[in-house]
């Protein structure tokens, strides 16, 4: 199983955020970016979820090219698209505003 | 006012005000805690770890830790901390800090400050993943928002 490819730019940004405006969505890419691609099995272990929820989760955050599902004989192996997950930039994004934030409760300190 | 990498943050501002004010309102504990909404029992002394219980509304039950590192008086301060270590239930003490930097350079009419932090590629994605769904006034936020209105207002 493959997923498609999305052009790159803006368009592609929305289903990216809304596939991981979910907890549950967010934790399977969290699991999967920490202990590398795994089977819907491994991923469905110590979750209150069934596997069907899980393969539903995965579909979503596949086809905001989250993650990527490859078979291997009876199963699929799933693992996450770092280059498009674009979780760095964004990171950064927010740390950077929380600076511009804080620095401007420092400008109103020094210069009152 | 900024340039981004994937490693680091950098921000520039100037202050109308001089450096030794600048200096202080840094490198005071209680001064730096009044801007960056913290409430440090100790002072800022290179090589000591630091811990600041924060006051900023809806986070009054985190408290950030700081290990100060340069203290060059007037020019240079900095420090290293866990970025964005909002979850209470999660131990950050082993992963890998950033650095951040003040710089300060005086200028005609105030002192020009400089901030980095860098050191960003080392923190794990996951970890970075999960700061952006905890930023309730971000992104993930705003996304499930405009979902919800969508689905409401198909």
């Amino acid at each position: 199983m493959t997923t498609r490819r999305e052009p790159a730019g803006l368009a592609r940004s929305a289903p990216v955020f809304a596939a991981l405006g979910d907890a549950m969505r967010l934790k399977l890419v969290a699991r999967l970016s920490e202990g590398g691609p795994q089977s819907i099995v491994r991923l469905t272990r110590g979750t209150p979820l069934t596997r069907q929820a899980i393969t539903k989760h995965l579909h979503v955050l596949a086809a905001a090219g989250l993650v990527r599902g490859t078979r291997r004989g009876r199963e699929s192996r799933w693992r996450v698209e770092p280059q498009r997950l674009d979780v760095a930039y964004r990171f950064l994004d927010l740390i950077s505003k929380r600076w511009d934030v804080a620095l401007r409760r420092l400008q109103k300190l020094v210069e009152e | 006012m900024q340039t981004t990498t994937t490693d680091r943050i950098e921000k520039k501002i100037l202050l109308h005000a001089p450096r030794s004010r600048v200096w202080r309102a840094l490198t005071d504990s209680k001064e730096f805690g009044a801007w960056f909404q913290s409430v440090f029992a100790d002072p800022f002394r290179p090589g000591t770890r630091v811990t600041g219980r924060i006051t900023h509304p809806g986070y009054e039950h985190l408290t950030m830790e700081m290990v100060i590192e340069k203290m060059e008086p007037e020019r240079l301060f900095s420090f290293r901390w866990h970025p964005y270590a909002v979850d209470p239930n999660v131990d950050y003490s082993k992963e890998p800090t950033t650095l951040v930097e003040f710089t300060l350079e005086e200028m005609k009419d105030g002192t020009l400050l400089r901030v980095v932090e860098s050191g960003f590629e080392g923190i794990p994605i996951a970890r970075r993943a999960e700061a952006m769904k905890m930023n309730d006034g971000g992104w993930a936020q705003q996304m499930t928002n405009i979902e919800d209105y969508i689905r409401r207002n198909p």
